[in-house]
């Protein structure tokens, strides 16, 4: 294969502004899972006896099932689009680092539809309940949280996107590999909203995070690539 | 030399051939080890001091739970070496061995539920052991859900592949999470099943139930990967011969 | 022999266990073995085409 004209950080910024213009000119369905997010949380209270005291308890739970979901829904705009117009093909053929190329769109997809998720998570704890001071920690377990969630969802999206839009099958591939983000998160959560140090879970989530960025670009590109074929 | 012996077992007619004469020599002493220690764990093993007869559950219960954890390593390791050889030997081997897996898990659960009832006095209790071999159905059913979904064979096997390998790097990490967050909202487990304080009369019959799965499991492996060979190997030229030479059922 | 079946009072726990497990066992067998020989089947339907195509 030629050497590519183009260095690493040159096509990988390229790539990073092409998926962002194009998610900005989409900007609905870059904003969908975060609306999703926010209407799953309100299920909740509706679904029970709406007291601040009774909410405060199944916060935790509401606001990460509620990220788990909106997390798998956004997964369908990641890879499904440039798979069939060819652009994954041409950037798995121009001998460009593909794991990082990867790594790159995932970047640009967490801060689309994770980042923004993080942000406003505060706000629907608090309808659920949560004290203010509870928001730093909210603010770190989700943020750790939705890094990993992003990876380990991103080698799901590359396992299926060659496939009919099935929603369940990506559900069922992607949530049993999130449970263990979701139990140290929703542990954390609960803590900063009882007031308590949460350095445990917090800690735990990290290190979950750093595993999935280390690992999850291996599979991520060696999916991508068979799903490519 | 080793590499001789890997590449001559990774050939596809030499692999059938062999498999189909080993099959025997895993499935007699499988059903004599069953046998024996059905016999030590039904009839010769005392009732237990807490549980009384109704520990002898552990019997098939945990053969069932270690098989199911057992055959999920054997899937994602032969399938990594079918992706990273790219041995056809290997992936049939990892496709045999997803619904042996799946249907032990069910298995265990099932047996873990039944279990439960006469001693916790419900079905379902969210404790560490249970709530794990759930998530290992549910990543069976993963595997088998993705496989099922790709047409070509070939792409299944990779795929499946690299689910199988993120997977097992996974359960190690779900394990501990689920072990972790069991210990915050739970009393430690009253599920002690006595391994260490077990008496030999209990734990003999064991030992040979759990070495009889295993050397069923090895039986049943070679028997599917057979199959699955034959399945992916569809113009071979060796597939005339082996037919004409083995006229098993 | 009734007191062995009888399971010190937990029969209805602990035969369902086996019986279950003996099923499983059963049925494992059965599929690998009807899977063997359909794929056996089918080769030798493919064989017999290609020497009839040739």
């Amino acid at each position: 294969m030629n050497a590519p004209r183009v260095g690493f950080a040159a096509a990988a910024g390229a790539l990073i502004a092409r998926d962002l213009r194009l998610a900005l000119r989409r900007s609905g369905d870059t904003l969908q899972p975060l609306g999703f997010f926010l209407v799953v949380t309100t299920l909740f209270p509706l679904a029970l006896d709406p007291q601040l005291s009774l909410l405060r308890d199944i916060a935790p739970a509401a606001l990460w099932v509620g990220a788990l979901l909106s997390s798998l829904l956004a997964l369908d705009l990641l890879f499904r689009e440039d798979a069939q117009d060819g652009t994954l093909e041409q950037l798995a053929l121009c001998g460009l680092p593909f794991q990082g190329l990867l790594l790159a769109k995932t970047a640009v997809h967490w801060l689309l539809t994770g980042l923004p998720l993080v942000l406003i998570a505060p706000l629907a704890a608090t309808a659920l309940g949560a004290p203010y001071r509870s928001t730093p920690g909210i603010l770190a377990a989700l943020l750790l949280g939705s890094v990993a969630l992003s990876l380990i969802g991103a080698v799901g999206a590359g396992l299926t996107m060659s496939l009919k839009r099935n929603g369940s099958l990506l559900a069922l591939l992607v949530l049993p590999l999130a449970v263990p983000v979701l139990i140290f998160g929703a542990r954390a959560t609960a803590l900063a909203i009882a007031g308590e140090p949460l350095a445990a879970p917090l800690y735990l989530l990290a290190a979950i995070a750093v595993l999935a960025a280390t690992l999850a670009p291996l599979a991520l590109a060696a999916a991508v690539r068979i799903g490519l074929e | 030399m080793a590499w001789v012996w890997f590449h001559r077992f990774g050939s596809p007619p030499h692999f059938y051939r062999v498999a189909g004469r080993l099959t025997p020599w895993f499935a007699w002493p499988a059903a004599l080890l069953c046998l024996s220690g059905l016999i030590g764990g039904l009839v010769l093993a005392p009732p237990d001091y807490q549980q009384g007869d109704g520990f002898r559950i552990i019997y098939v219960h945990a053969p069932a739970a270690w098989l199911s954890l057992m055959v999920y390593v054997v899937m994602a390791s032969s399938a990594a070496v079918g992706l990273i050889w790219r041995m056809t030997v290997a992936h049939a081997v990892a496709a045999s061995c997803a619904a042996i897996g799946a249907s032990f898990t069910a298995v265990a659960l099932a047996t873990g539920m039944l279990w439960g009832r006469p001693m916790w006095g419900t079905y379902w209790e969210w404790d560490p052991r249970l709530t794990s071999e759930l998530l290992l159905l549910f990543l069976y059913l993963g595997y088998m859900g993705l496989r099922n979904a790709i047409d070509d064979i070939g792409r299944a096997d990779r795929a499946s592949a690299v689910l199988a390998i993120v997977g097992v790097v996974n359960v190690p990490i779900i394990h501990y999470s689920v072990t972790w967050w069991n210990s915050l909202h739970q009393a430690p487990s009253v599920m002690k099943f006595g391994r260490p304080t077990m008496p030999a009369a209990m734990l003999v019959p064991l030992l040979l139930m759990l070495a009889g799965f295993t050397a069923y499991f090895v039986a049943l492996l070679l028997l599917r990967s057979r199959g699955e060979l034959l399945r992916r190997e569809r113009n071979a030229r060796w597939i005339a011969e082996a037919l004409a030479a083995t006229a098993t059922g | 022999m009734l007191r062995f079946l009888a399971m010190g009072g937990y029969a209805r726990y602990v035969w369902p266990c086996y019986v279950l497990t003996a099923a499983v066992v059963g049925l494992n067998v059965h599929w690998a073995r009807s899977a063997l020989r359909a794929a056996q089947a089918e080769a030798r339907r493919r064989l017999a085409s290609l020497k009839a195509a040739s």
